[in-house]
């Protein structure tokens, strides 16, 4: 084929794309239009049956919680499957000598970036558990509240450096925090099937009105599950890579010493 | 449409056609942040603070750290400084 006819056949394919799509945008209902029976009934229910404030949350944790349920495994099985790839292509590189690790432990980095980073470690913490906290209430809840607390650790490593990443470990113990995470939004859903019947049934008390911390039955609980799963994918994820990077420009650098 | 709402929706289009034109992934990494953070900005101003929220963290921290260590990795595996032999050189 004729690049000519290539570009002819790639116009006209474009041409197309861009019909069927302004076709589709003028057919889209107005900003703000309620144009779904069962939004419009659960925006106007959720707040006597929940006793919450945040309608997003609500619909999240609650009435499609089982939307959620699979968000989240998606997240846990990539997570899982990235780290197996990372430890099936690193071997025996557990072993750092006691020169090289030394070396890596002085601090790096300008005084600017280590300061900053050390100053923004506790607020991060601090926003990230009440982002996950009040997601029944205000904007936010597991899933943001999950990142921002990953957030918090990768300002660890920039405050400080590799060797006391490792020595922390967060690759060890983060996997047990994702799973712990993952299972528990999975059994507050079957706490719900067992009591009410139904899976992902709000088997709490709504709680008290005007809305608290509380407030919600499970929906607080579930976001406590999630902020769990998700810092512990998300740092277990940080922490593989840094693994990867780090234990090479060790190495690296033991290299260069013994040349 | 307002104005607050054309001023995120142009932004968002400087930035994302900036992310498009930078070449280095490095400096892509950067600027793909900044027009999360726009992005972010643009779903606050249409009343989506939740969904603002999860794009806040996601663009801003979570894609430019994961792809800044994926370049610390390539790095390694592909060394790109001048002392290192590349693989022409190697090959000869």
């Amino acid at each position: 084929m004729k690049p000519a006819h290539r570009v002819a056949i790639m116009l006209a394919a474009c041409a197309g794309l861009l019909g069927w799509y302004v076709w589709g945008v003028a057919g889209l209902p107005d900003f703000g239009d309620t144009v779904s029976v069962t939004g419009t009934t659960i925006l106007h229910a959720f707040a006597g049956e929940r006793h919450t404030t945040n309608a997003v949350t609500t619909i999240v944790f609650d009435y499609r919680g089982m939307d959620t349920l699979g968000e989240e495994l998606i997240l846990f099985i990539s997570v899982v499957a990235v780290t197996l790839l990372l430890r099936e292509r690193r071997d025996e590189s557990e072993d750092i000598s006691p020169e090289a690790e030394r070396a890596e432990s002085h601090p790096r980095g300008s005084d600017a970036v280590r300061a900053l980073g050390v100053a923004t470690v506790g607020v991060t913490v601090l926003l990230g558990l009440y982002v996950v906290t009040h997601g029944q209430l205000s904007p936010g809840g597991g899933f943001q509240g999950g990142v921002i607390l990953a957030a918090a650790f990768m300002a660890i490593y920039a405050a400080g450096n590799f060797v006391v990443l490792r020595r922390m470990g967060p690759a060890d113990w983060m996997e047990p925090v994702e799973a712990a995470g993952a299972a528990g939004l999975a059994l507050l859903a079957l706490g719900g099937l067992l009591a009410g019947g139904a899976f992902f049934h709000n088997f709490l008390p709504p709680g008290p009105v005007p809305s608290t911390i509380i407030s919600g039955g499970t929906i607080p609980l579930d976001n406590v599950a999630v902020g769990i799963e998700v810092f512990g994918a998300m740092t277990l994820l940080a922490a593989e890579f840094l693994n990867e990077a780090g234990i090479a420009r060790v190495r690296g650098r033991s290299q260069d010493d013994e040349g | 449409m307002t104005v607050l709402e054309c001023v995120a929706l142009t932004l968002v289009a400087i930035a994302a056609t900036a992310v498009v034109l930078v070449d280095d992934p490095l400096r892509q990494s950067i600027v793909s942040s900044f027009m999360g953070l726009f992005l972010s900005a643009l779903f606050f101003v249409l009343q989506a603070p939740d969904v603002a929220l999860s794009m806040l963290g996601v663009t801003t921290v979570v894609i430019p750290a994961l792809v800044l260590l994926a370049l610390a990795r390539v790095r390694d595996v592909v060394p790109q400084d001048d002392h290192a032999p590349g693989p022409e050189e190697e090959a000869a």
